[in-house]
């Protein structure tokens, strides 16, 4: 029950936190495909919130270090080579794009802070996906003879980096829904709408590359998915849901097309997660790392929630009202 | 053992330089509030621009601090993922609760960078001064999860297992009130210096400049008050120390015998062999006096633990006589200026005082540094004192160098990225500003 909720605010944090910082990241990778415009389009999507947005990456790691430790001493300590890609990334993308935006004279410089950012992006984005595959697929080895075993072949196969690559799509499908909302300029508008297109076909079939490559690697997703009602019905609303995302796109309308990305996006990692349950992280010829067997000791999972109801109670408002006062609104 | 140290000094660069900014997150938000303060209370635009051009320096380090920050989150279990497994549970309680800190911060900031125009004058000073405290709170929180290292509380530690863990009690440990106090004014002696002795350098070459002045008038005030309190506050640190962790105490102090009417050493260089001080000024029995509060007191010497639990000792006594200098200079110099500030105030603008000032600039950073070393390699061998060795704790990830090298490289990088933006920040200043 304890162990209940605190996945549920888990995986609250993790849906803001792909929501929100997962734009962040697909407006970089935005930035580079429409690069020869030389738009600022994170600028103008995130800026007033971008500084809380990360904070939700750091509420999952706390609360994995302190709820399911074991869960995270695994996968820090065996994915550790993606882990500190992901952060070299994360460095280099989150001071770039604030000193492109603070940076008291606006000249050459501001073509590197762009570069490093969209790249940063982009890599940062696909090493999240490797770490979420690496941790599914099961080649973790909790006594590994040899360097390879242990702390490259987790990670270093095609699923995972299908997995990177699904989420940079994502991502960057967010990204590009968001910012044709916020887009004033007809012109902007049509061509992002269209990019908007163009990625919901590239999530879809790199979603169905995960399940391929996913049943190529041993890793039976597919006979998982069949079994679990919740997965099913997410997946079928996910498809209902797409034509209707598609017209209104097309017709460039803001906030209904952000409202129905934004579910998509909550549906795939619902299903992500039933099918995942109750594994959190696999294991090779061991048990796998579940919530429930990994969990802290009852008094540390009280003030743990103690914790984050108090907390979303002083945070969820006040972060509706900062939206609300500066959205859409142009920054100086 | 290569893997140990490097392991070790990932650590130790990470978490040096996310402090500066730590204190820079600290304290900055109550300078920007005194002087936006100012300028409702006057409607003189000085500190207006003052405040606005604080808070563009601000912005960026906030975001340095929180990816540092975050690369920390992550780089514990990294590097110490046995060391995380057994005391994320217990001390997990404080980075929850800092987790909302975060928050409240970061929406706090994003009000007071982009709503200057957009929220009444009141309102936009709040969320200013909201920054700062939510600031100090994580610091204070975080403090509690590294005091937790020092003085491990709430648990029971059988068969190498924690038990019965009651992490309230962890969180509200032996070391925690006496860190906390110590780090918070940290925090505005180092960035009060800082700042006040940046501003004295500007005014240097420009000596009629009303922002300067103003600048430099009100982080020296809040620095100096900071300055002359935090001896006390450290005093307080030592001998809570002498009570908890009495190894760190004679490593800093250099102090082997266990005696009575203990004598204090101001510098010298400890020999660890034949186990003495060298070259060191030695003040008969202000030891005891110090770290017990009565010169007949008995102080605990190294030689009463083996000698592999021995911090280093030569590392941790420097360290603790760099924090002690600088922090006695700064008082001085703190001094002079309430004095000036008092009666003489046409002083304050001399060549000699501001050259004065100037020269303060990095001592209270240095401070901090030193201070953390004393703290982090003074708890030597141990990762949680006296219950899990730093070895012990360590990744089986071989190669420990690379993300050494990496993360050193990025952040030197970095640093040099951030003293070119600041130079370039100052430079416009005129530009941007009529009252510079
Ligand atoms: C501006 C910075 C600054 C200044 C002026 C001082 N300190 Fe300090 N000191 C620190 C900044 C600092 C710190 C922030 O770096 C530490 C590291 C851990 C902590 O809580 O504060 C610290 C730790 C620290 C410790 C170790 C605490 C522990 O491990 O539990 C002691 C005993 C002292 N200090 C004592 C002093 C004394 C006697 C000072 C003056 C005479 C002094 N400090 C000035
Ligand atoms: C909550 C705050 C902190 C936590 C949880 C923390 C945790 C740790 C851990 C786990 C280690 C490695 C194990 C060990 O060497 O014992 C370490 C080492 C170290 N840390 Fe901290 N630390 C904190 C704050 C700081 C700060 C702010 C600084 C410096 C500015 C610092 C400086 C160091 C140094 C120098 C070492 C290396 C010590 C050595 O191995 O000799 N620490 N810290
Ligand atoms: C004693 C040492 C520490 C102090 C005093 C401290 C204090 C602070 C402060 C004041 C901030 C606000 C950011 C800013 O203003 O730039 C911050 C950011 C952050 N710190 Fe630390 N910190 C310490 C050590 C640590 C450690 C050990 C961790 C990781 C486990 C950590 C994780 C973070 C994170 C994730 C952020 C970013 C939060 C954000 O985005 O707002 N800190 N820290």
């Amino acid at each position: 029950m304890l162990v209940d909720i605190i996945i549920f605010f888990l995986g609250f944090a993790l849906v803001l936190y792909c929501l929100l910082g997962g734009a962040d990241f697909g407006a970089g990778i935005l930035e580079l495909l429409v690069g020869k415009h030389n738009w600022k389009l994170v600028d103008r999507a995130i800026s007033p919130i971008w500084e809380a947005n990360h904070v939700w990456l750091v509420l999952v790691v706390v609360i994995l270090f302190m709820g399911f430790p074991s869960v995270y001493s695994t996968i820090t300590q065996y994915l550790h080579i993606p882990i500190i890609l992901l952060l070299v990334g994360i460095i280099l993308r989150g001071t770039a794009f604030t000193y492109r935006h603070y940076d008291a004279r606006k000249d050459v410089s501001s073509k590197a802070y762009d570069w490093v950012f969209r790249l940063s992006s982009l890599v940062s984005a696909f090493f999240i996906g490797v770490i979420v595959g690496a941790s599914i697929l099961g080649r973790i080895s909790l006594e590994p003879e040899t360097f390879y075993e242990g702390f490259v072949r987790p990670w270093f196969n095609l699923f995972s980096a299908s997995v990177g690559l699904f989420t940079m799509f994502l991502f960057s499908f967010l990204a590009a829904v968001y910012s044709m909302g916020e887009s004033r300029m007809k012109p902007e508008k049509q061509l992002l709408s269209r990019i908007a297109r163009w990625l919901t076909i590239a999530v879809v079939l790199s979603g169905a590359a995960v399940f391929l490559i996913g049943e190529m690697s041993n890793l039976y997703l597919l006979s998982r998915f069949i079994y679990s009602p919740i997965a099913i019905a997410a997946v079928i609303l996910t498809a209902i849901i797409l034509p209707f995302l598609w017209r209104s796109l097309s017709a460039g309308r803001g906030l209904q097309s952000r409202l129905l990305a934004a579910s998509e996006m909550v549906l795939v990692l619902v299903a992500w997660f039933e099918v995942q349950s109750p594994v959190v992280v696999a294991i090779s010829n061991s048990s796998n790392l579940t919530f429930g067997e990994t969990a802290a000791p009852e008094a540390t999972l009280w003030q743990l929630v103690i914790a984050l109801f108090v907390g979303s109670l002083i945070i969820l408002p006040s972060l509706f009202y900062l939206m609300r006062v500066f959205k859409g609104n142009q920054i100086t | 053992m290569e893997d140990l140290l490097y392991a070790r000094l990932q650590m130790a660069v990470s978490l040096g330089f996310h402090i500066i900014f730590a204190c820079i997150g600290m304290a900055m938000p109550f300078l920007m509030a005194v002087a936006e303060y100012r300028w409702i209370k006057t409607g003189k635009i000085v500190y207006r621009d003052l405040a606005k051009a604080w808070s563009k320096g601000v912005a960026i380090f906030f975001a340095t601090g929180a990816v540092s920050g975050t690369v920390l989150s992550l780089e514990l279990g990294l590097l110490w993922p046995t060391f995380m497994e057994h005391a994320g549970p217990i001390f997990g309680m404080p980075f929850s609760w800092e987790g909302t800190a975060f928050f409240v911060e970061a929406i706090a900031l994003g009000f007071f960078l982009y709503g200057w125009d957009k929220l009444n004058k009141w309102v936009h000073w709040t969320s200013g001064l909201l920054v700062g405290v939510s600031g100090v709170a994580s610091g204070i929180f975080v403090l509690a999860a590294n005091a937790w290292m020092n003085s491990p509380e709430g648990f029971d530690w059988v068969n190498g297992q924690a038990i019965n863990v009651d992490p309230v009690a962890a969180m509200f440990n032996d070391a925690w009130f006496s860190q906390a106090l110590h780090m918070t004014i940290a925090a505005f002696v180092a960035t009060g210096f800082a700042v006040a002795g940046l501003h004295a350098f500007l005014l240097l070459r420009n000596r009629d400049s009303i922002f300067h002045r103003k600048a430099m008038k009100i982080a020296l005030t809040i620095g100096a008050i900071a300055a002359l309190l935090q001896p006390l506050s450290g005093d307080y640190s030592a001998k809570d120390m002498a009570e908890r962790q009495p190894a760190k105490l004679a490593a800093m102090e250099s102090h082997f015998k266990t005696e009575r009417y203990a004598d204090l050493y101001i510098g010298g260089i400890p020999d660890q062999q034949n186990r003495e001080v060298n070259y060191g000024i030695q003040i008969p029995g202000l030891l005891s006096f110090l770290a017990h509060g009565s010169f007949d007191a008995k102080v605990t010497g190294l030689e009463e633990f083996p000698e592999e639990e021995w911090p280093p000792v030569l590392i941790t006594h420097i360290a603790f006589q760099v924090m002690v200098f600088c922090s006695i200079i700064m008082a001085l110099v703190g001094l002079l200026y309430l004095i000036l500030n008092w009666r003489w105030k046409e002083r304050i603008n001399r060549r000699w005082f501001l050259w004065l000032v100037g020269l303060m600039t990095p001592l209270g950073f240095i401070a901090v540094e030193a201070g953390w070393t004393v703290t982090e390699v003074g708890r030597q061998p141990w990762i949680i004192y006296g219950i899990m060795k730093t070895e012990d704790a360590l990744t089986n990830m071989p190669g420990l160098e690379y993300p050494f090298y990496l993360f050193t490289g990025l952040y030197l990088f970095l640093s040099i990225i951030l003293i070119w933006l600041m130079k370039r920040q100052i430079t416009t200043l005129e530009e941007k500003y009529e009252s510079v």
